[in-house]
């Protein structure tokens, strides 16, 4: 328990060179699902002064709360997962090759030449195949399963990491003028915002942030949270692919993207894991339309997020999510646009401000 | 009035319950209209009515006896359905299944969205012998342009047929599970004297991962749960084998892939049918789930288990039960709560 809470900053957050900053240490960061402490050191750090109480719970989730000063509140819980997708070693072959599994949804056709981080260490290596100087056009022709890679450490790689051990893409975070490409974008940038929204916490509601584990493989730190904040109403946000590029064959109309960069913040209201509570996709709506925040809705789709398993927590909790969009998702490059990531943040922190009770009324 | 004309009015009366649960819209989700003609039939039998968080009209009746339990008994009142993801320049609208929709029961059927708007389904051109994919489908509602379309992303359509009175046999597209609903509305009006404080739950959700019943079983806790929900059948022309068949009556689930039902519930529904001279079935359904999974689980675990409509040509359009298994189901479910159950 803190005793010496900072007042929530009055203004609507922004994101600046500060926020750019940071995103860029959360999304270096390594964070494979199961082992999220260097993510979550960086968490507590950020949001310690500005709340009334935090707490990591038994799956490692760091659950937040910060209470607001008026009399008709609304306990709002958050989820940002702190996790992502990656690589765990299976087997020491010697010699620095490592057989390895992936962790989360990853296309093996894009793992082939990627350099990556293994452990705690962020001891560098490469995930290699035979090159083209010495494969068949027969090879070429079919993509390399999981099995027949290998993450190569160099000579001396047996000393520095063991089975078990979590390995990620190498890539830095670097601004592209309106752009930001990364590797983990999903989701430290729900994460970044959520840390925000704490800094920045209206009056009228309890936030219960939630910063979750193990969402990549199947909401789990999510459920736990759920079940010990007992919230009122759910809230996950999260990044969310856009596959807004032409439609390859030839000139029909590309009917399946998802999202789309430059149109804003993504409102949910179908995924394989949640059919959202109309009520608060209105909420959204209303506030996007009355802020003047661009906004779309992702088109209904399989996949999950956080909300998937907050809505089911204990009798229910009426739930959504909102998205960034994030160009190439579980990749070692995804994309964004900074004015998305700012217009989510913003919509998601005015629609808070208006929340009242009677919302679920 | 005769006995012959009093039982002429009941299966009126029944008929006319059925047509109206059936031909009312509600996918998963969009449960308001058929939570809200439901509520307008239950009103006045219930004890206690109210609707949780997740949109599941929960109704009480009776209370808890020395010797009775609290029992659950869930209907799941949503249907598979359709809701757009897109609406391309000529205004013809693509979608995605809520539920598990085939392909194949899609083209030339009917939707009538929950705003009214009607449309057709169409497919594109298939390679030869191709079978189609939902991708391949869209919904006509007779727009020229994605400006003029009167349906947007995000907006859920149902299938739109009316109900059809074979005389033994009855047909609809949601009898998955709205007959499930009627017997659960004409046993809550039935009851009499019970030692059990019963809640009929009508859930939200089945058809996306007995969604609803999860959190009601939640804030319920019941002593023991019973689903009541369709089945298919084997009965039909070179169809997968099965031990079930429409007019032998209702079925006793065993198992489906979702759950294995409680051998103590199975007894009990097995002993009080016989008791009570109503036919039965016993049921082991190989894929499909129920209600009966998420009441199971809930907290630290209920007894559960699944009485079952014998039901042909489930989650098409046209799906089919038995008059007389209707009426023995609802004979079933009123005698199962109306007495005192000793579990094993």
């Amino acid at each position: 328990m803190s005793s010496q809470k900072q007042p929530s900053i009055t203004t609507p957050p922004e994101v600046g060179s500060a926020q750019v900053d940071l995103l860029a240490r959360l999304c270096n960061a390594m964070a494979v699902s199961g082992d999220e402490q260097e993510v979550r050191q960086i968490v507590l750090d950020e949001i310690q002064p500005y709340c009334d109480q935090v707490e990591v719970d038994g799956l490692g989730n760091v659950l937040a709360t910060r209470l607001g000063s008026q009399a008709q509140k609304v306990r709002v819980m958050i989820a940002a997962h702190m996790d992502e997708i990656g690589f765990m070693l299976t087997n020491d072959e010697g010699e620095g090759l490592f057989s390895f599994e992936t962790v989360g949804g990853i296309d093996p056709r894009q793992l082939v030449g990627k350099a990556v981080i293994v452990g705690r260490e962020h001891t560098p290596a490469v995930i290699g195949a035979k090159p083209i100087h010495l494969t068949t056009a027969e090879e070429r022709k079919k993509a390399l399963k999981v099995e027949e890679l290998r993450i190569d450490l160099g000579p001396e790689g047996s000393s520095k990491a063991k089975v078990g051990d979590r390995a990620t893409f190498a890539t830095q975070l670097e601004a592209l003028g309106p752009s930001i490409r990364a590797k983990a974008l999903d989701n430290r940038l729900g994460v970044i915002n959520l840390i925000e929204l704490l800094r920045h916490a209206p009056e009228n509601i309890d936030l219960l942030a939630a910063f979750t584990v193990q969402e990549e493989v199947g909401l789990r730190g999510a459920r736990v949270a759920a079940y010990r904040f007992d919230p009122q109403i759910g809230m996950a946000i999260d990044a969310t692919p856009a596959h807004d590029l032409p439609a390859y064959d030839a000139d029909v109309e590309n009917t399946r993207y998802n999202t789309k960069l430059d149109h804003g913040p993504a409102i949910y209201l179908m995924d394989g894991a949640t059919i959202s509570d109309r009520r608060l996709a209105e909420w959204l709506m209303q506030t996007a339309e009355a802020e003047g925040i661009p906004y779309q809705i992702r088109q209904p789709n399989p996949g999950g997020t956080d909300a998937g398993a907050i809505h089911r927590a204990r009798a229910g909790v009426p739930s959504i999510s909102v998205s960034v969009p994030v160009r190439y998702a579980h990749s070692a490059a995804s994309l964004i646009r900074q004015e998305d990531w700012a217009n989510t943040l913003k919509l998601v922190y005015h629609a808070l401000t208006r929340l009242t009770p009677e919302i679920l009324s | 009035m005769s006995i012959e004309a009093k039982k002429i009015e009941q299966d009126d009366a029944l008929l006319a319950l059925i047509k109206k649960m059936v031909e009312t819209p509600g996918p998963s989700g969009q449960e308001q209209l058929i939570r809200a003609a439901i509520l307008e039939e239950i009103q006045g039998s219930a004890d206690e009515i109210h609707t949780d968080a997740m949109g599941n009209l929960i109704a009480r009746k009776g209370s808890k006896q020395p010797n009775g339990l609290r029992i659950m008994i869930s209907a799941h009142m949503d249907e598979i359905g359709l809701m757009v993801t897109h609406v391309d320049e000529d205004g013809f609208v693509r979608f995605i299944s809520i539920g598990g929709v085939s392909p194949l029961t899609c083209i030339g059927g009917r939707v009538i969205f929950m705003n009214g708007q009607r449309g057709v389904i169409g497919c594109e051109r298939l390679e030869p012998n191709a079978l189609p994919t939902l991708e391949k489908l869209f919904i006509d509602v007779g727009a020229t342009s994605r400006e003029d379309c009167p349906v947007k992303v995000g907006d859920v359509c149902g299938f739109d047929r009316p109900f059809l009175d074979l005389g033994k046999h009855l047909v609809a597209k949601s009898m998955d599970n709205r007959i499930s609903v009627v017997v659960a509305i004409a046993a809550l009006r039935a009851l009499q004297a019970s030692p059990h404080e019963v809640y009929f739950v009508f859930s939200v959700q089945e058809e996306v991962g007995l969604r609803g019943s999860a959190t009601a079983a939640y804030g319920v806790d019941p002593d023991v749960g019973l689903a009541v929900d369709v089945t298919r059948t084997g009965d039909t022309p070179r169809t997968t084998k099965m031990e079930v068949a429409l007019d032998k009556g209702p079925a006793v689930k065993v198992r489906d892939s979702s759950f294995i039902a409680d051998p103590r519930v199975v007894d009990w529904m097995v002993a009080t049918a016989k008791a009570a001279d109503i036919p039965y079935q016993m049921e082991v359904l190989e894929a499909g789930g129920t209600d009966g999974r998420s009441i199971q689980l809930a907290r630290a675990g209920v007894p559960a288990g699944c009485l079952s409509i014998p039901c042909r040509y489930i989650h098409s359009p046209s799906e089919m039960v038995s008059r007389i298994d209707v009426e023995n189901a609802i004979r079933l479910l009123v005698e199962l709560i109306s007495h005192e159950v000793k579990l094993g």
